[in-house]
């Protein structure tokens, strides 16, 4: 080594030795920031995309757009549906960023990354668009608070209904990650118990685009029901490729996930009739008509369940900071359990201690061609289920 | 050309970086031009077009992963054990891809490289869609920490420095030679009583083994093994970092992993988000149709030329 590189060497060992020591970022700086994680283009993006991001702002702008004394900054950003991706985003969110929470969250498996990140740097996550009820059971924390639905709450809407009626043998196509999984698992497990059976499932890949090969096994199962546990443009395709091969006039199709946008492109008479859970429709009353009406005016379309209960999730964390005064998250987190949400979208709604929030579910049923008045009237309501009936009961180790 | 000048500067660069760059960001840049300088010793130096060189950066990922997560060993055996599997299947793959040339040789490791990433997406222990989540940091040596960013860069640093100074040996040693003469032709190579094969085996296996070492240290970076990793579109990305920055260079790969991972990080956060994919083909085609040897190579050609 030259006289000059070893100089170098040694300023280079100083100047590393002063950096060692620097400080890591505070959390709690009083300036709340909310990201919102969604699918911005991908295959969940009609559900819970830039239409997450636009409900959000909508909470921010109706609260005031001011709390602690400063203005509330909103970030989003695009999962890719990807679970790597979304981690690092996280990650660079929380520790980089002073991101205080996160909200919106479609895909169980980018939730799941998410929350393992916001577990650890302890940032309160709203789950709005993901199904899995493992945040609430397996992966909870005391950092999570699960809005607008869950796989448990499809089953006992949507499958327990039609097992009672006399539909006994069940198939499955399934979306191949967390979310299908715990749809498929949940949902059999409620066909057992109310004396049915389970012929066969399959399992599909996110954002598969040709069906036929599962449909046709989905036909040459014998099943009374092909059950449909996936999501967003899935569930379209699927069940489009189920209409060309006649699969819906010899079996039911049951939409175990269906959201509004997606119903809204389904060929009507293919989806006519079909029975499903939601969380929320927005031509359920007034209120829900009227906060609907303003999104639908900056986001063009009408808004999923998903999109309305980013907007409550959001509201409520906001009311909860206020109402304590600091961003620090477990002082928010306990004042979020300790007040009952209550909106157009919260119908005798609670906050558990699980992180589980629970409220009114709705089991609706597809209009008929003739029955829709304008190109937006789809559902029909059958029944509300109450929020007990709906939800999973606690489990004792995650009672925060 | 004189290098270890540079070199130098480029690592105290790279000491003093996490002061004003945020760590998790440098060591993921660390790791993917690991991973290209890994293929541009296989595309720069051997002339050989691996197109599915994402399979060892993702096994070496979940081997690693699933030993961090299930048999509590520290977190350099666990890098360790990664590395030496995506070696063990370079030396698999390897032996039935040099077989072929050219296209031939593209395709089998993409063939291969599918039948692999299938197998993940079903096999269980790596959670298929989900990936494999939360996979510890663990302790180095059992002593430090790495949960804290700033020493876990560091670590992946060292790596880096390691993993990059085994390519350079190898590109400067007699194998390295021939490796070289390979390229430029084969025949000649043959004609001069080299086993031709046996040259692209190893260097094969050095490859995939230094791929497997940087996925390795990135599932530990972000405490996640995904099917991103082993996905097609990882061995296209790879492929446009080495022919961004410049294939057949030294620093080509370090200087095209910095600027792709940097354009993936700023525009996906942005308004630009949605248009990342054209954005970065774009690059790609503007890259290869004005300059052919890549930033690197073009600046010095600039040298040669005006100095």
């Amino acid at each position: 080594m030259t006289f000059q590189t070893k100089k170098v060497s040694t300023l280079i060992t100083g100047i590393v030795a002063a950096t060692m020591a620097s400080a890591s970022l505070a959390a709690t700086d009083g300036k709340v920031k909310i990201g919102v994680l969604a699918d911005m283009s991908g295959t969940y993006a009609d559900l819970c995309g830039p239409g997450c991001v636009v409900a959000t702002r909508m909470a921010i702008d109706d609260f005031g757009g001011k709390v602690l004394g400063h203005d509330i900054e909103l970030v989003s950003a695009d999962s890719q549906l990807k679970p790597d991706i979304a981690s690092a985003i996280a990650r660079k969110w929380v520790e980089n960023e002073g991101v205080d929470t996160i909200g919106g969250l479609v895909s169980s498996a980018v939730t799941g990354a998410v929350t393992q990140v916001t577990g650890a740097s302890k940032n309160i996550t709203l789950i709005t668009g993901s199904a899995s009820n493992a945040f609430t059971t397996s992966a909870c924390s005391p950092y999570i608070a699960h809005w607008t639905y869950n796989v448990v709450a499809l089953a006992n809407g949507t499958v327990k209904q039609m097992v009672e009626s006399g539909k006994t043998k069940w198939f499955f196509i399934t979306a191949d990650y967390a979310f299908g999984h715990a749809l498929e698992g949940v949902s059999s497990k409620v066909i057992k118990e109310n004396g049915g059976e389970v012929v066969g499932s399959v399992r599909a890949p996110l954002g598969t685009t040709d069906f036929s090969s599962y449909v046709l096994q989905a036909q040459a199962s014998g099943a009374d029901v092909v059950a449909l546990a996936n999501a967003g443009n899935d569930t379209v395709n699927a069940l489009n490729a189920a209409a060309e091969f006649g699969l819906n006039e010899s079996m039911d199709i049951a939409g175990l996930l269906v959201f509004t946008p997606n119903a809204q492109a389904m060929d009507p008479r293919v989806a006519q009739g079909m029975r499903l859970t939601t969380g929320f429709y927005w031509d359920m009353d007034d209120q829900t008509r009227a906060w609907s009406k303003r999104f639908q005016e900056s986001y063009g379309g009408i808004p999923s369940m998903a999109h309305a209960g980013a907007y409550s999730a959001t509201m409520h964390y906001l009311n909860a900071v206020a109402a304590v005064g600091t961003d620090d998250a477990d002082a928010v987190m306990a004042q979020m359990k300790k007040t009952k949400p209550d909106d157009f979208f919260a119908r005798n709604a609670t906050l558990r201690a699980d992180g589980r929030m629970v409220h009114d579910m709705l089991l609706v049923e597809i209009k008929k061609p003739s029955e829709r008045k304008t190109e937006n009237d789809i559902y029909k309501i059958v029944k509300v289920i109450p929020g007990d009936q709906a939800y999973n009961p606690m489990i004792e180790s995650c009672q925060f | 050309m004189q290098s270890r000048p540079l070199m130098i500067l480029l690592l105290g660069v790279a000491l003093v970086a996490p002061m004003f760059i945020y760590p998790v960001f440098l060591a993921k840049i660390l790791c993917f031009a690991l991973f290209a300088s890994a293929f541009n010793l296989l595309l720069g130096f051997a002339g050989l077009l691996s197109f599915g060189h994402a399979v060892f950066l993702g096994t070496g990922g979940y081997v690693t992963g699933w030993l961090m997560i299930n048999s509590g060993l520290t977190p350099e055996i666990a890098i360790i054990a990664g590395t030496l599997s995506g070696g063990l299947l370079g030396a698999v793959f390897g032996k039935l891809a040099v077989k072929r040339e050219g296209i031939y040789f593209a395709m089998v490791t993409l063939a291969l490289a599918q039948l692999v990433f299938f197998l993940y997406l079903q096999a269980p222990f790596t959670g298929g869609e989900d990936g494999m989540q939360g996979v510890p940091r663990g302790q180095v040596f059992g002593l430090i920490d790495l949960s804290d960013n700033q020493t876990m860069y560091y670590f992946v640093l060292a790596i880096f420095v390691a993993g990059f100074w085994m390519i350079h040996r190898t590109v400067h040693s007699p194998f390295g030679q021939v490796m070289k003469a390979i390229r430029e032709n084969e025949s000649r190579a043959t004609s001069l009583g080299y086993d031709v094969n046996q040259y692209k085996w190893i260097a094969f296996i050095i490859s995939a083994a230094l791929s497997a070492l940087a996925g390795a240290t990135k599932t530990l970076v972000f405490e996640l093994a995904s099917l991103t990793d082993v996905h097609w579109h990882m061995s296209g990305e790879v492929i446009l970092m080495t022919l961004v920055g410049g294939v057949g260079t030294i620093f080509g790969p370090l200087v095209g992993a910095g600027v792709i991972v940097s354009m993936q990080n700023y525009l996906s956060g942005g308004e630009l988000g949605n248009y990342l994919h054209i954005i970065m083909g774009a690059v790609f085609i503007i890259c290869v149709l004005s300059f052919r040897s890549g930033i690197v190579g073009q600046l010095q050609k600039f040298r040669r030329n005006n100095f």
